[in-house]
């Protein structure tokens, strides 16, 4: 399930759902979060903007690939957009699979796919007021190189 | 006709969200381009820039790709989710 959204999510909720069939053993999730320090910035809150979409489009493609490669029971994916304030959750991964190998490797590569590829747009605002568009990170891209080999 | 759209900083420079291009005169994405660029001195050092990303229909695509009326093109910077 793929889900781009303004409002929040709730863990459990979302654990409980990866877990109803009874074929699954292992559940790995991740969750990213609006953070207080960003590039030596002060952050107070955070706007998403997203190609509406393309998003969904992408997500699906990367979700495709994960489960060409590991062994998959189920996945879901939530992005939100809009305002998001300090500690806010922003995204959400989780993979049910029948052991844990392939869930936290799963897991893995759809955040670092996601951060490369799908088309989602972070504008930061300091506790000065200030307002600009995050840069992309090289780290991200590097963290893309593990999964060639 | 094709329907062109900017997002995050390309769009804030620009001022522009989005835009209609006759697919006359733009066959692929390097004359799209370079007819956008074309405007002023301010889209061309937007356009020029060497992180600028293309999608054309909603897929990424590069300054060789055809286009045909309908299309849908977007400029956009690095993509900064997660």
């Amino acid at each position: 399930m793929i889900k781009v959204q303004t409002t929040d999510f709730n863990l459990q909720a979302e654990h409980d759902k990866l877990r109803e069939k009874s074929s699954v053993g292992a559940v790995v999730t991740f969750s990213g979060l609006v953070r207080d320090i960003n590039q030596g910035k002060e952050v107070s809150s955070l706007t998403l903007e997203h190609y509406p979409g393309m998003t969904e489009k992408s997500l699906t493609k990367i979700v495709e690939q994960a489960k060409s490669r590991w062994n998959i029971i189920d996945c879901t994916v939530i992005h939100r957009i809009g305002e998001l304030k300090l500690s806010d959750q922003i995204v959400f991964v989780g993979i049910a699979s029948l052991h844990r190998q392939d869930a936290f490797a799963a897991c893995e590569f759809i955040m670092d796919y996601l951060k490369t590829e799908a088309p989602f747009w972070k504008k930061e605002s300091t506790t000065d007021n200030e307002s600009y568009w995050v840069d992309a990170r090289e780290g991200d891209l590097k963290a893309l190189n593990k999964w060639s080999k | 006709m094709i329907k062109v759209l900017f997002f995050a900083q390309i769009r804030d420079q620009l001022a522009t969200s989005e835009l209609r291009m006759p697919s006359s005169e733009n066959h692929n994405i390097e004359m799209l381009l370079s007819n956008l660029k074309a405007r002023d001195s301010h889209w061309q050092t937007v356009l020029s820039k060497t992180n600028l990303l293309v999608a054309v229909n909603q897929t990424i695509s590069n300054e060789n790709s055809a286009l045909q009326s309908g299309d849908e093109v977007a400029f956009f910077p690095p993509v900064t989710g997660g």
